[in-house]
């Protein structure tokens, strides 16, 4: 079906020292279909996350993505594998958005062989380098810097690819950020900051850790734009906005008004510092795959039982995956002492005991 | 013929960056500036501002820059202006530099270097004389090199320009104005030393005395005052913190059954408390006595010029250990 259609982002955006882009935009049938089917995937794969922490499944930290899907999607929609992504520890969907796989999702999660990091990096540790994808990382901010580096890479090798650093409100006011920008605006580096503002950093409120939470005007002499990060079309739209104008003149910001509905993490309830009523009111009022069903339905394009249907065969995949991951074996003992270092010149290491474990690195 | 420490260390920079285009230079004052200790000297000239940046006074920012360029795959060289600063970018050298590579099974690797001035200079106080060696060294994904002379800083920094892994390269600013003879093989452009080795620097049956950076020449000058008193000490400069030869330094002390360990860094959890560890756990059968410990005093650096002499190790105080180990001195405990 080759039909375009023309739509418009929910609200227009809001600029900071530039022109916004169009809200009227063109789709097709097929990418509101595959929008609709990837965004209810990721929904689906954080649900189960969610069960398999409760059931231990799954250790440690583990912060889910769910109410976000769009930003992911989106993003991915306006740019390529050779763009990079960089984010922070929410990193489940950004992964699967970069081509990962389920299997290797639930395994990671599970610590199992088959994770995308073999089990050894965990729930905030997911990379796909082969298609752009550097993590995952855990330190609040950190990301920023890295991200203006891989920006930076990309230019010193004239690849006219950009990077996309993703930041949560939290970090929005961390002094690295400021740093990794002012350098990034000197060297114009093609690095697309994105503030994924879910509004509470942890259980602070965005207002109350930053004196100004307009974070897409905090770059000051770099330019920035509000986005409905709920709205995967603005989010399309902006990214792709923001590719262009990096590649031309530099750093840009992308705030990306969202929201989350899990807690901070699996220990976070989500209900301490906001009320259940704004939780639910932003699932009835704002769901970005919600928007994308009534888009379809207005446009004739399926069925409620066909999306169901979708969403049932989401759903078994999802199970799947977590059959397969469960039989993934756990990692060797000896994978304990390797990746320390690609060239370990033969040197000694050492276990708990080291009279009793100690290994040549390779 | 005879090479200072900072021209080795600027044909080291020169040679791996015309060998490679992926390497470049980033930093406070490496440019226009020539460089804060001129170790850069000329380069800007010579590779474009495109590889020799100079960078704002902000180490977060850059140094998060360099790693991820190393993610990207180029092979970046952050010069410190000294090793104190570094502190402002610790979190980019541990979390984000030396363990991508482990949490991401091997994916991510980060080849990049970390070098600059590192421990005390003179008469610049307690912000600006530190010793990381063993901060870093602590931390296993990092290579820590110490070179002392020029013979190192050349091959040491050859080797971990082009090294996959992230490596913390710590000069000493008193030693960049020192000449050391160099042969015809040191000076030659393919010259480059294994990461993980020590040097013996001199040999001898009597005592073992190691040490890295500036206090290799200081336990040198030690080793000939001790061998007109008929103590034969072999001085081991151990080049690499991380990975430690720990092999060089247990077959020393199996020959000489005697040890001193000398740093300039605060004796707490330091170099030399591990190198005694080492020995301790691998060679005790061989020891004939308590292993000695020299090391910047447990102080926070004075300024006042006779504070300072006191605060960092003098060539007597090896002396004096090593005698104490051989049994050749009464107590001398320095009644401070």
């Amino acid at each position: 079906d080759s039909t375009t259609l023309t739509i418009e982002t929910s609200i227009p955006f809001t600029s900071h020292n530039c022109e916004p882009p169009s809200r009227t935009l063109e789709t097709t049938p097929k990418e509101l279909m595959t929008f609709f089917r990837d965004m209810a995937l990721m929904r689906r794969m954080e649900i189960a996350a969610d069960s398999l922490y409760k059931a231990k499944l799954i250790r440690g930290f583990c912060h889910l993505y769910d109410g976000q899907e769009a930003v992911a999607i989106g993003m991915e929609a306006a740019i390529t594998k050779k763009d990079c992504i960089i984010t922070a520890y929410r990193d489940h969907c950004t992964f699967l958005g970069r081509g990962g796989t389920l299997l290797q999702v639930f395994a990671e999660l599970m610590g199992r062989q088959a994770g995308c990091s073999k089990g050894k990096g965990g729930s905030m540790h997911f990379y796909k380098k082969d298609a752009g994808f550097y993590g995952g990382h855990g330190i609040v901010g950190a990301q920023i810097p890295l991200g203006c580096g891989l920006a930076f890479g990309q230019k010193y090798s004239k690849d006219e690819t950009v990077t996309f650093a993703l930041y949560g409100d939290g970090a929005a006011n961390q002094g690295q950020l400021f740093e990794a920008l002012n350098i990034s605006a000197l060297w114009d580096l093609p690095a697309i900051l994105v503030c994924e503002n879910n509004h509470y950093g942890m259980g602070t409120a965005e207002w109350r850790a930053a004196k100004s939470p307009a974070y897409y005007k905090r770059g000051d002499y770099v330019p920035g734009l509000k986005v409905d990060g709920m709205d995967v079309f603005a989010v399309k739209q902006a990214c792709k906005f923001a590719k262009e104008h990096a590649l031309k003149n530099g750093p840009i910001i992308l705030e990306m008004d969202t929201y989350r509905y899990h807690g901070h993490s699996m220990s976070d309830p989500g209900s301490t510092y906001r009320t259940r009523d704004e939780i639910s009111g932003v699932r009835q009022e704002r769901d970005p795959i919600d928007r994308i069903r009534k888009l379809i339905f207005a446009h004739d394009l399926a069925t409620e039982k066909e999306l169901k249907d979708i969403e049932k065969e989401v759903r078994k995949e999802v199970d799947e995956a977590i059959a397969q991951a469960k039989e993934s074996p756990m990692l060797e003992p000896s994978e304990l002492f390797t990746n320390i270092y690609v060239k370990g010149y033969g040197t000694e290491s050492f276990g708990a005991d080291r009279k009793e474990v100690r290994t040549v690195l390779p | 013929k005879e090479m200072t420490v900072r021209d080795a260390l600027n044909s080291a920079l020169d040679e791996e960056m015309s060998a490679d285009p992926k390497v470049f230079l980033m930093g406070e004052e490496v440019g226009e500036y020539q460089g804060a200790y001129k170790i850069t000297k000329g380069l800007l000239d010579k590779y474009g501002p495109d590889r020799v940046l100079d960078t704002p006074i902000t180490e977060a920012g850059f140094t998060g820059i360099g790693v991820g360029a190393a993610y990207y795959g180029l092979r970046p060289v952050i010069e410190f202006m000294t090793f104190n600063f570094s502190m402002q970018a610790i979190d980019h050298i541990i979390n984000s530099a030396a363990k991508s590579n482990y949490m991401s099974a091997g994916q991510i690797n980060v080849p990049i270097v970390f070098r600059g001035p590192n421990g005390a200079a003179a008469g610049v106080g307690a912000q600006h004389s530190q010793c990381y060696a063993a901060w870093y060294a602590a931390c296993p994904g990092l290579k820590v090199l110490t070179p002392y002379s020029s013979e190192d800083a050349r091959g040491l920094l050859k080797a971990a320009i082009r090294d996959p892994d992230p490596v913390v390269f710590l000069e000493n600013e008193l030693l960049y104005g020192e000449s050391f003879p160099v042969s015809a093989e040191v000076l030659d452009s393919s010259f480059c030393l294994p990461i993980g080795k020590a040097k013996i620097e001199r040999e001898g049956k009597d005592v073992t005395i190691t040490a890295f950076s500036k206090m290799v020449g200081y336990s040198l000058q030690a080793a000939e005052i001790l061998a007109k008193e008929g103590i034969s000490a072999e001085v081991i400069n151990l080049r690499s913190i991380r990975p430690l030869d720990r092999k060089t330094i247990n077959d020393s002390v199996r020959k000489t059954n005697r040890l001193v360990t000398v740093e300039e860094g605060f004796p707490q959890h330091g170099v030399g408390a591990e190198i005694c560890a080492s020995v301790v756990e691998d060679s005790f059968g061989y020891l004939d006595a308590p292993v000695e410990r020299i090391s910047g005093a447990d102080v926070p650096m004075p300024y006042a010029a006779n504070l300072e002499r006191l605060a960092v190790p003098q060539v007597e105080d090896i002396v004096r250990a090593a005698k104490r180990a051989c049994y050749k001195s009464s107590s001398l405990a320095a009644s401070a």
